[in-house]
């Protein structure tokens, strides 16, 4: 049993835990997920591992509220317990000093891409952080973002913050002006990451994507969560989730997502049904 | 209850046989298939039991269980002894009697099979354990004096079990790290419930807390702690590998990324362990398949057909390339199967899966195959008939064409030895590897072998183990070439 030390609601329908998890703290490092099973009749679920503090032994995950699992998870607070958690998985970031690269973060992906972006500062790079959501109300994060960042853009689709405009138009501005930018790390819906790697394919830019592929173990056992990365088959959960963007088979993820679409909604109803709402 | 009078001259040449729910019914439930002996047929079966001087049945059994002694108990009408006699050689006898190969084994020896059905001792070393189980009577034993030693066990499947039980009765501190949030292996995520309830499992583990292992779920080893931190950081003195063989094979054919299809693993672990066939009971989903393909013919792919079946498939296929002869499942799991529906297609072989343009399987194309001259394993090998392609339309496709080894664990080793095919290279008697103080057995030494087989490694590993924290005395050049 995993106790909840902290709730906090970032936005409208995204929640921060931190999750008391000794053990997973100590090993955790950016680029790692979770898996966790709120109770028996749950299912299993991955969440990155947005922060970690190995002192006091604590993971925070941020969650947006998308379906039953994560409204359930949701409905938790401060006290309660998670039946599983399961951890680190997946591999490690690849941190060093490029020199100059860029974080882009669209929606609930600026949590997972918080702990990458201040170990590639630590690292010594000169970061550009790019951070996306569709409403003013859906950002979150722009304060520990920006200590993280050399410089920071806020995106939102209808102007309600910062820039009027996908994540896609200030990289691309970026990439024109630094010719030297040397990474790109991208973070957020499949159909994001898809356009940034379409955007920095053109300049040649090495970019790194992590996928969230439908999975259930996250140890390789189960081989649900494949991708297809330069024409081979992967598990994202132990070869991934970080991967080069410019070989993933992105409509393939997309159309992997969708594989329990009916049963997904079936589950979300009844759940509301069961709320009374 | 009184001892049945001895009719010695009146055996019967077939064995009492167990009652089972009738194929049309069962093939739509996850009940289990054989209801079990009452005690009046245990005991009629027992009596077919010649009592032999010299057993040859006992040599069968990889774990010596004292089978004609057992047996005598049940003819007795002595049902809890007869358990206990099992016991002393074989932990998990509701699980084996229900799940060991006894036609290749035990009962493949035994004397009254020359002439008519062989004793049947799987079903009777099922009674006796399901006896024990519901009278509630289970012996837990003194503890012994504490060592002072900790062993680590990684991985609790049939093999971590046997060990950890073993070890515990030799008084020492016993750690049991399992992956999943279930322990119990193969025998929770792989097994389906009707042919293993999961009550099963959890009353044998249950029974090893009792004897005082701790048992530590969601521990990925290799991840949350390394083989060397156990050893060298958290106090354990031997460490055993009992991970099993893990790793999902695909066909290797375009198409296999469509959504509907499974590997095994994946269709069973959702069916099994996250317990699917309830949705939305519980929240994990699983195609409700419409026609589905399994492809292979070993123990995995009987499961994973009559799992479809049961969740409402109007059709199940069994492709394989080889003709049933071949198979390498259990005779009664392919009589099961057949009787339940599943149609078998055999001498047949995918070769790539087509979708319906949005990535979803629509059909799977075969090609028909014929035996040619015999290959390494004496079979005939199958080729392919040129021309012969045909397309089969399936919504569900489960390649089940067994496991490899698990890489997770075993690249945060690097001085372990492992072996071409990436088992670990560890001493058959004593289950030592190339690195001092780390156990190997089980299916992660021998590749995808039986429950029974990885038992009997746990129990030689627990003897190894007990000598060399008595000894430190390790010496592996005689089977690892330096
Ligand atoms: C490596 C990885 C890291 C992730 N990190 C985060 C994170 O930090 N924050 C966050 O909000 N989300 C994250 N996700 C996505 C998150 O796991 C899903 O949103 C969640 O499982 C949805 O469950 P649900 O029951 O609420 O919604 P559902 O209605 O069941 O599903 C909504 C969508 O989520 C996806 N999904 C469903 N079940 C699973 C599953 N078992 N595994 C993966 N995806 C699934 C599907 O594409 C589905 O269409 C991550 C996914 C992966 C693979
Ligand atoms: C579907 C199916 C049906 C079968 N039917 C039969 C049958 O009828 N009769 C029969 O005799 N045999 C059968 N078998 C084979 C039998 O189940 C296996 O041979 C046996 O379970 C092997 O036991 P094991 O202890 O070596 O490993 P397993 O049972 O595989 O258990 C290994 C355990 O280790 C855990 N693990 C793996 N990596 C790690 C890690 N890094 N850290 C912590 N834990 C880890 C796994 O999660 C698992 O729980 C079947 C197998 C399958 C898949
Ligand atoms: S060989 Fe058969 S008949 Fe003889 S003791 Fe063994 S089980 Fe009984
Ligand atoms: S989630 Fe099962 S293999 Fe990746």
């Amino acid at each position: 049993m995993f106790e909840i030390l902290k709730k906090q609601e970032l936005s409208e329908n995204i929640t921060l835990f931190e999750i008391d998890a000794k053990d997973i703290a100590k090993k955790a490092e950016p680029g790692n997920f979770i898996v966790l099973r709120i109770h028996e009749e749950g299912e299993r679920i991955p969440l990155t591992i947005a922060d970690f503090d190995r002192e006091r032994g604590t993971l925070t995950t941020v969650f947006q509220k998308v379906g039953k699992t994560t409204h359930h998870l949701g409905t938790l607070n401060e006290g309660d317990f998670i039946s599983d958690v399961i951890g680190p998985l997946g591999i490690n970031s690849h941190i060093e000093n490029f020199g100059k690269v860029v974080c882009v973060g669209g929606g609930v992906g600026i949590a997972p891409v918080y702990p990458i972006a201040r170990a590639l500062k630590h690292a010594g790079n000169h970061v550009f952080s790019i951070i996306g959501a569709r409403t003013k109300s859906l950002l979150f994060w722009e304060d520990r973002m920006r200590q993280v960042s050399d410089e920071l853009i806020v995106t939102t689709d209808d102007g309600s913050c910062g820039r009027k405009a996908v994540v896609t138009i200030p990289l691309e501005e970026l990439l024109k002006e630094h010719t030297d930018i040397k990474l790109v790390i991208a973070i957020g819906p499949a159909i994001m990451m898809k356009f940034v790697c379409k955007t920095t394919e053109k300049y040649n830019v090495k970019t790194v994507v992590s996928l969230n592929s439908i999975m259930i173990d996250g140890t390789g056992m189960c081989g649900g969560c494949r991708v297809e990365v330069g024409g081979e088959t992967k598990f994202c959960c132990v070869d991934g989730p970080d991967f080069d963007g410019h070989k993933v088979d992105f409509d393939l993820l997309m159309e992997r997502q969708k594989m329990y679409l009916d049963e997904e909604r079936t589950a979300f109803e009844r759940y509301k049904a069961a709320l009374g709402g | 209850m009184g001892t049945e009078p001895e009719k010695q001259d009146k055996k019967t040449k077939t064995r009492v046989r167990m009652k089972e729910q009738e194929p049309a019914e069962r093939a739509r439930n996850f009940r289990e298939v054989p209801f079990g002996y009452t005690p009046e047929e245990a005991v009629e079966e027992a009596s077919r039991c010649l009592s032999c001087k010299n057993p040859p049945c006992r040599e069968g059994c990889p774990v010596e269980v004292e089978i004609p002694q057992f047996i005598r108990l049940i003819k007795e009408g002595n049902f809890l002894e007869a358990c206990y006699t099992i016991k002393q050689k074989n932990a998990l006898p509701a699980v084996c009697g229900r799940v060991c190969p006894q036609e290749n084994q035990c009962e493949a020896r035994c004397i009254v099979g020359k002439k008519g059905d062989p004793v049947a001792i799987g079903n009777l070393e099922r009674f006796a354990a399901d006896y024990e189980a519901e009278k509630g009577e289970v012996r837990i034993p003194e503890k012994p004096r504490a060592t002072g030693r900790k062993v680590a066990i990684i991985g609790s499947g049939p093999g971590g079990l046997t060990c950890a039980s073993d070890l515990i009765m030799s008084g020492h501190e016993v750690t049991m790290f399992e992956a999943l949030h279930k322990p119990g292996g193969v025998l929770v995520y792989g097994i389906p419930e009707f042919r293993l309830p999961k009550v099963i499992v959890e009353r044998e583990v249950g029974y090893i807390r009792k004897l005082g292992v701790e048992v530590v779920t969601n521990a990925v080893i290799g991840r949350l702690f390394t083989v060397d931190e156990l050893l060298n950081e958290k106090g354990y003195d031997a460490c055993f590998i009992a991970t099993g063989a893990g790793l999902p094979m695909f066909l290797g054919i375009p198409g296999e990324n469509f959504n509907g299809v499974y590997s095994a693993n994946e269709f069973l672990t959702r069916a099994n362990l996250m317990k699917a066939y309830l949705f939305p009971e519980y929240d994990t989903p699983i195609k409700r398949p419409g026609r589905v393909a399994v492809f292979g013919a070993g123990n995995v792919a009987m499961d994973s057909a009559r799992v479809a079946l049961r969740l409402g498939a109007e059709k199940v296929y069994l492709v394989y390339r080889r003709s049933e002869a071949e198979m390498p499942a259990r005779k009664a799991e392919i009589h099961h199967a057949k009787e339940e529906g599943v149609e078998f297609v055999l001498l047949t072989n995918p070769v790539r899966f087509l979708d319906d343009g949005n990535g979803n399987l629509r059909a799977v194309e075969c090609i028909r195959m014929e035996l040619g001259e015999p290959d390494e394993s004496g079979r005939r090998r199958p080729v392919p008939v040129e021309g012969s392609e045909f397309e089969m339309e399936i919504d569900v496709a489960i390649p089940a064409l067994g496991a490899k080894a698990n890489p997770l664990l075993l690249k945060t080793l690097p001085d372990l030895r492992l072996n071409r095919r990436g088992y670990i290279i560890a001493e058959e008697e004593t289950g030592m590897t190339s690195k001092r103080g780390v156990f190997a057995g089980g299916d992660i030494v021998t590749g995808a072998a039986t429950v029974i087989l990885a038992m009997g490694a746990g129990k030689k590993v627990a003897r190894a183990i007990n000598g060399y924290l008595k000894w430190k005395y390790w010496d592996v050049s005689g089977f690892i070439e330096q």
